[in-house]
C-alpha cells in the first residue's frame, strides 16, 4: 500500500503539519512518498522519495498549477492514497486532485478504525464511517488529530518536477498580515471566553466581569467576533490565537473543531453550557450544566 | 451577468441529534432546519454584487433535497435572489459530495453563468468538497474560504482566510466560483415586503434522477455518536450546590488562586 503525501509551504517555510501526512501514513500502515512545491533548503526529513517542484516558479498558492503537478506525481508513483491536511491548502486543492482522478474523497479524518475512515460531522455531535469505493482515495486528514509520535529525522530521495506551462487561472497577489493583537492571549493564565449560547452583545460584559474577578483576560469564540461583540484580537481558536493558560473557562461555547484547536491545551477546562451533550464537554474537566447569564454573576461575586 | 447560488438546508446545530433506523445519518423528525449558515454569507455576497450593479445580473438559487429545502430557497429569494431551483431528492443523504456536485454541475452546465457562490462547507457534513468539484467540472476558476470579495469588469479579488489570522490575496477571472467563509459579509434579514415578493418568484422542480448519472465514490457506512471521554465531572442541580462544587474541585485541582 502506498500514500503519496501533499507537503505545505507558506511564507517560505515548510509547514509542520507536514509532518502529521507521515503519522497518518504510519498508522495506514501505507509506505509514503512526498510531493512538495517548496524549496530543496527546505526539505522535509523523511526516508523515501519526495517530488520537489520549485515554490520560485510555482507560487505558494496557484491550485491548477499544484494540482497538475501533485498528478505528475501520481502518474509516477501509483499511490491507493494522496493525502492533505486538511486546511486552506489542503481543502482548496484536494477536491481538484480527486475531481481529474476521479477518485472518492474523504474530508478531515480523525481516526482510522477497521480500514475505514472516521470524520465528525454536526458540530463533532456525531461521526461517521467513510469507506471509499474507488481504487484511490484522497484523503484530507484534521490537524492536531495525527500527531507525530517521535522526530522526523531521514533524508529524502529527490526527484525534481517541470510542467510545460507556469500560468493558471488563479493569481496569487500575496499575504495580508494577521492584524496585530492587542490583546496577548497566549500569556494569560486564566482566560474566560465568550460563545454564541451568551445571546447578546450587552451580554459581554457579565462574562469580561469574570475575567477581571479571576485576574484574567477576556476570550471569545468565532461566531462571536464575526457577530461584532467581540474584537477580533480576543478570538480563540483556529484563525485566532491558541492558548495554553492554566484555567480557561468557555461560557455559552458548543466546541466547534475550529475553537477547540485553540484551547485545548489549557491546563485546566471549566465550560459552562446550558447543553449536557454541547462537544465542549468531550474536552472540559468540569461541565457546568446551567444558564451562563445566571451562573457567571454569582460565580463573580463570590470571588469578590 | 448570470450568477448562481448554491445553498443547503442543515439542522439546527443546537439540536439533540438522534439516528435514523439505517443508522447512516441523522434522524430528520423533531428537527428545526435552516439555511447553512455559509450558504447566508454566498447569498449576501451575490445580492451585493448585484446592487453594485445596478440590478443586472440575475440570481439564481439552487438548492438539493426534500420539499423541506423550499423554505431555504424562499429565504434567500427574500433576501433578492431571483429566481430558485429545486433539485427533489429525499434520499440526499446517501449521495457522497461528488454525486452532488455531478447533479449541480449538470444544471449549471446548460445555464451559462458567470459566477458561482457557496458556502465553504455545510455545517451538518462539512465536507468542503462540491463548491470546489463544481468548478472543475465547469472549467472554472476557483477560490475557497473567502472573507473579502471585489468585482471590478470581469475580475473578482479574492481574499481568503489562512490559519493564524493572515489572508491570501488573489485574482480570478470570470467565470469563476468562490465559496464563501463565516465573516466574509453582514448577510441581511429579510424584510417583509421582500418577503411577501418572494412568494410570488419562480422556483423550479426538477428529480434528482433527471440530472445525477453518476454512481457515488465514498459511502457512509455508519453515523454514531463519539465515544465519551472519561474523566470530566458533570456538574448539575441547583445553582448555589453547583458553585459550590466548581470552587471545590478548583481549589482542588488548579493553581488558580482566585478562581476560588
Amino acid at each position: 500500500m502506498k500514500a503519496l503525501l501533499v507537503g505545505e509551504y507558506r511564507h517560505g517555510k515548510l509547514l509542520e503539519t507536514t509532518y502529521e501526512l507521515l503519522s497518518f501514513a504510519g498508522q495506514l500502515g501505507a509506505e509514503s512518498a512526498m510531493v512538495l512545491i517548496g524549496s530543496e533548503a527546505q526539505a522535509p526529513s523523511f526516508s523515501g522519495k519526495l517530488y520537489l517542484a520549485p515554490v520560485a516558479k510555482y507560487g505558494e498558492y496557484n491550485p491548477d498549477l499544484h494540482k497538475k503537478l501533485v498528478l505528475e506525481a501520481v502518474a509516477k508513483e501509483n499511490p491507493d492514497y494522496i493525502v492533505f491536511v486538511h486546511s486552506s491548502y489542503g481543502w482548496d486543492l484536494a477536491p481538484r486532485v480527486a475531481a481529474a482522478l476521479k477518485a472518492g474523497q474523504v474530508s478531515e479524518v480523525v481516526a482510522l478504525a477497521e480500514g475505514k475512515f472516521e470524520v465528525t460531522c454536526c458540530n463533532a455531535k456525531l461521526r461517521r464511517s467513510v469507506a471509499p469505493r474507488t481504487a484511490k482515495t484522497v484523503v484530507t486528514i484534521q490537524a492536531g488529530a495525527f500527531n507525530l509520535q517521535e522526530e522526523p529525522q531521514g533524508t529524502p530521495q529527490l526527484e525534481h518536477l517541470e510542467l510545460a506551462e507556469s500560468t493558471g487561472k488563479v493569481e496569487f497577489l500575496g499575504y495580508e498580515a494577521a492584524v496585530q493583537k492587542e490583546v496577548d492571549l497566549t500569556r494569560a493564565e486564566v482566560i474566560v471566553s465568550a460563545g454564541r449560547g451568551i445571546g447578546k452583545k450587552e451580554n459581554v460584559p457579565v462574562v469580561a466581569a469574570l475575567a477581571k474577578a479571576l485576574g484574567g483576560e477576556l476570550g471569545a469564540s468565532r461566531p462571536v467576533v464575526d457577530a461584532g461583540w467581540v474584537p477580533h484580537s480576543h478570538q480563540v481558536g483556529t484563525t485566532g490565537q491558541t492558548v495554553n493558560p492554566k484555567l480557561y473557562v468557555a461560557c455559552g461555547i458548543s466546541g466547534a473543531i475550529q475553537h477547540l484547536a485553540g484551547m485545548k491545551k489549557a491546563d485546566f477546562i471549566v465550560a459552562i453550557n446550558k447543553d449536557k451533550d454541547a462537544p465542549i464537554g468531550e474536552i472540559a474537566d468540569v461541565l457546568v450544566v446551567a444558564d451562563v447569564m445566571q451562573f457567571l454573576p454569582a460565580w463573580t461575586a463570590r470571588c469578590a | 451577468m448570470k450568477i448562481l447560488v448554491c445553498i443547503k438546508q442543515v439542522p439546527d446545530m443546537e439540536s439533540r441529534f438522534k439516528l435514523n433506523s439505517e443508522g447512516t445519518w441523522y434522524d430528520e423528525n423533531d428537527l428545526a432546519f435552516r439555511m447553512n449558515e455559509y450558504d447566508e454569507y454566498a447569498v449576501e455576497q451575490a445580492v451585493q454584487l448585484k446592487e453594485q450593479l445596478g440590478g443586472e445580473p440575475e440570481i439564481t438559487i439552487l438548492s438539493i433535497g426534500p420539499n423541506r429545502v423550499v423554505e431555504a430557497i424562499k429565504k434567500a429569494l427574500a433576501m433578492g435572489g431571483d429566481r430558485g431551483v429545486h433539485i427533489q431528492d429525499d434520499k440526499y443523504y446517501q449521495k457522497d459530495p461528488w454525486q452532488i456536485a455531478q447533479a449541480i454541475a449538470a444544471y449549471a452546465g446548460t445555464q451559462n453563468y458567470d459566477l458561482i457562490f457557496t458556502g465553504m462547507q455545510s455545517q451538518d457534513r462539512g465536507s468542503a468538497q462540491v463548491g470546489v468539484t463544481i468548478a472543475e467540472e465547469l472549467g472554472f476558476a476557483c477560490a475557497t474560504t473567502l472573507v473579502g470579495f471585489a468585482y471590478d469588469s470581469g475580475t473578482i479579488t479574492v481574499k481568503r482566510e489562512l490559519e493564524g489570522g493572515s489572508k491570501g490575496v488573489a485574482k480570478l477571472k470570470l467565470p469563476a466560483l468562490v465559496t464563501c467563509q463565516l465573516g466574509l459579509n453582514t448577510p441581511r434579514y429579510p424584510t417583509l415586503p421582500n418577503i411577501m415578493k418572494a412568494k410570488k418568484k419562480e422556483i423550479l422542480a426538477l428529480p434528482m434522477a433527471d440530472l445525477l448519472k453518476e454512481t457515488e465514490l465514498t459511502a457512509t457506512e455508519k453515523m454514531y455518536p463519539p465515544a465519551k471521554r472519561g474523566g470530566g465531572i458533570v456538574i448539575e442541580g441547583e445553582l448555589a450546590s453547583q458553585l459550590d462544587r466548581l470552587v471545590g474541585i478548583l481549589k482542588d485541582k488548579t493553581t488558580v488562586l482566585r478562581a476560588a
